[in-house]
């Protein structure tokens, strides 16, 4: 039974990192650009929710916050890429990465000089209440958690495959020129991907915090789900889940069976294990380079 | 406007350009000797800080700026450096054998690294340096025995020759010594550009298909670039550790990764120059925000304290530059220069970057 509880909380731990991870690989789907703020924007996302539900900030009801919440990120995400990335239009891939580093820098000092940076936790009715299968004891989060990850990547992925507006983001990512010839409105497409992506960040962010208190650094831990969307393969939406779960399975696995200190080195081990030998990672979506 | 009359082939590769180019370097050098008489032991603590910082900065610049490898790791080899050259005074070797071979393991270590890395691209390898600087940090702590873990190590003090060479205690000197160690570098860095090394580099930056072509040996090419750039790395990070004299795996944690890269495209990639812009930005901006707080907290009577402020002011500097001046500092240097030198047949165009579009590598 220990096992099966370390399993479903790894599970849910992992589908946040896969939240966060397929932020990245939608951004990095469409337009090939990388996002290294992705876990700023998740936390952004999270203290918006947090401000405007919290009983010493807006103390507006969870459930009118939430959709605010993830609107006001979609709308960030749509004006960062039009005011600020579109200048960056046919720069290179590593330009872009530093731009996004210092974009979350600078996101990390707003939300504290906002929010403070002591560790604040989201008045969410999901968290704290309990859920039992069986003998099994699972936090209503925990729950939650697990289903909204599989929901949307299950939408996201039919979306993608499906829709006329999925095909042509990564008809845009394929090759810029030829999709601005086939009339694809490349810019605004961009634009759409970005605010879905601060949508799919601002999910993670209120998930994430239900599960504990948040504080502005809480941003970093788009590190880990970035090792977890290499691990499943980047641009993939279902590797970017597996990832994620992959890596939050480890965690509680390792610390429970390896010594302290040995234990939260696997994940990086494990990426760079992934990155030497299969370096598209599980589910890759590169075949050969052609010239 | 000087036109430079070349009456070799050698000219191409000179040091200098022409003699005024020589002039103005050699008197900067000048006044670089003389700075200790002039300052106060405080002001030379900060300019070795700068020095030290752009000997990383010409570390790291040689791998992204020469080669185009973007690496997020190089902290990782400034505490290889910086804990073999202390590890190897503690055995009881002299500074003047450790420091060089604590290039060396640091160079090896970055050999051992680019040997499996060197098939990835762009951000590919961004990411697998990256692991590697999360797990240098965990394993500072996990080699206990070793490295003292969380506890850190203390730097001894550098003795040449019965010379003691301290930062507290004889301030001057220890300038003087990392003043020598950045001349080296450069020099060292400017024979690496003119030689055909340099120039394969230059050839795997710009196009690696078209390098292969003119048979350049890319994996050779890149694990060389990476041995040189993190061998340069490590002595900064040797001479870091004696300027902090104290130091653990918090002195060398993944954020300064990332300032390191950050720092060289402020300074203007692909130049010894940016390595130096970047590095006097990257040391000084703490003490300039926290004197220009003190400042405004004077007038307004209050002491104002943002925690953060730092890394937010750097973080919003660097948005500034990528967006309107992607070639850095010397970039912008380099357009005020031939702006004055053509006058009045300058440009707006000049400098124009050619436009390129995306094509994904992905085929499904």
């Amino acid at each position: 039974m220990d096992i099966l509880q370390l399993f479903v909380s790894g599970l849910a731990n992992g589908c946040v990192y896969g939240l966060i991870a397929l932020g990245f690989v939608l951004i990095y789907k469409a337009t090939e650009a990388v996002n290294f703020a992705q876990g700023d924007f998740m936390m952004l996302g999270a203290f918006i929710t947090l401000g405007l539900t919290n009983d010493q900030f807006w103390g507006l009801p969870f459930w009118i916050s939430v959709p605010i919440a993830i609107a006001s990120m979609g709308a960030f995400g749509y004006l960062l890429d039009m005011l600020v990335l579109r200048r960056m239009f046919g720069q290179s891939q590593v330009a872009l990465i530093i731009l996004t580093i210092a974009l979350g820098f600078v996101l990390r000092f707003a939300a504290g000089a906002i929010w403070g940076h002591e560790p604040i936790s989201l008045q969410s009715p999901i968290a704290g209440r309990d859920v039992r299968f069986g003998g099994l004891v699972l936090g209503l989060d925990e729950v939650w958690v697990i289903f909204v990850t599989i929901f949307l990547t299950v939408i996201l992925y039919f979306y993608f495959n499906r829709t006329r507006l999925g095909v042509a983001m990564q008809a845009a990512s394929q090759n810029q020129l030829a999709a601005y010839y086939m009339g694809i409105p490349v810019k605004r497409v961009h634009s759409l991907i970005w605010a879905l992506s601060g949508m799919v960040a601002a999910v993670a962010g209120i998930l994430f915090a239900s599960k504990g208190s948040i504080d502005p650094s809480i941003g970093l831990l788009g590190i880990k789900a970035f090792a977890a969307a290499v691990i499943g393969g980047f641009g993939s939406l279902p590797g970017a889940l597996l990832g994620g779960i992959i890596v939050g399975l480890i965690e509680p696995f390792a610390s429970y069976y390896i010594a302290a200190g040995y234990s939260q080195i696997m994940p990086y081990l494990l990426l760079f294990l992934i990155l030497v030998f299969r370096p598209h990672g599980i589910l890759a979506q590169v075949h050969r380079k052609k010239v | 406007m000087r036109t430079v009359f070349k009456t070799s082939y050698d000219a191409d590769i000179d040091y200098f350009r022409h003699g005024m180019h020589a002039f103005w370097y050699l008197a900067l050098l000048l006044i670089m000797i003389v700075l200790p008489f002039l300052m106060s032991p405080f002001a030379i603590g900060e300019v070795t800080n700068v020095l030290i910082w752009s000997i990383a900065g010409m570390g790291i610049m040689l791998l992204v700026g020469q080669t185009g490898q973007a690496s997020l790791g190089h902290a990782a080899f400034l505490a290889v450096g910086c804990y073999a050259n202390v590890l190897l005074q503690n055995a009881g070797l002299p500074f003047i054998l450790s420091f060089p071979l604590a290039g060396v393991i640091a160079g090896l270590a970055g050999v051992a690294l680019a040997i499996p890395t060197t098939r990835l691209h762009g951000i590919y390898l961004a990411i697998a340096t990256l692991a590697v600087s999360i797990l240098a940090d965990d394993l500072i702590v996990v080699a206990e025995p070793l490295t003292g873990g969380i506890n850190g190590l203390l730097a001894p003090t550098i003795e040449i020759f019965g010379l003691p060479f301290d930062r507290y205690g004889t301030p001057g000197r220890f300038y003087w010594l990392v003043l020598l160690v950045t001349v080296l570098v450069v020099l060292a860095y400017r024979n690496i550009q003119r030689s055909p090394l340099g120039r394969s580099f230059a050839a795997v930056r710009d196009s690696e298909i078209s390098a292969q072509a003119m048979g350049v040996n890319i994996a050779r090419t890149k694990a060389v670039a990476f041995g040189l750039s993190t061998a340069i790395t490590g002595l900064a990070g040797a001479l870091m550790g004696h300027f902090a004299g104290i130091f653990n795996n918090e002195t060398f944690t993944i954020i300064i990764s990332i300032q390191l890269l950050l720092m060289i495209v402020i300074g203007g990639l692909g130049s010894i120059h940016g390595a130096f812009f970047g590095a006097i930005i990257v040391a000084l901006l703490p003490q300039t925000i926290s004197t220009l707080r003190d400042g405004l907290g004077d007038i307004l009577g209050t002491t104002i304290r943002v925690p953060g402020m730092e890394s937010a002011a750097f973080g919003a500097i660097l948005i500034l530059f990528i967006l309107f001046e992607p070639m850095g500092i010397y970039g912008r240097w380099i357009k005020i220069r031939t702006y004055f030198q053509l006058f009045p047949f300058y440009r707006k165009d000049m400098f124009r970057r050619q436009k390129s579009y995306l094509k994904t590598e992905r085929m499904r």
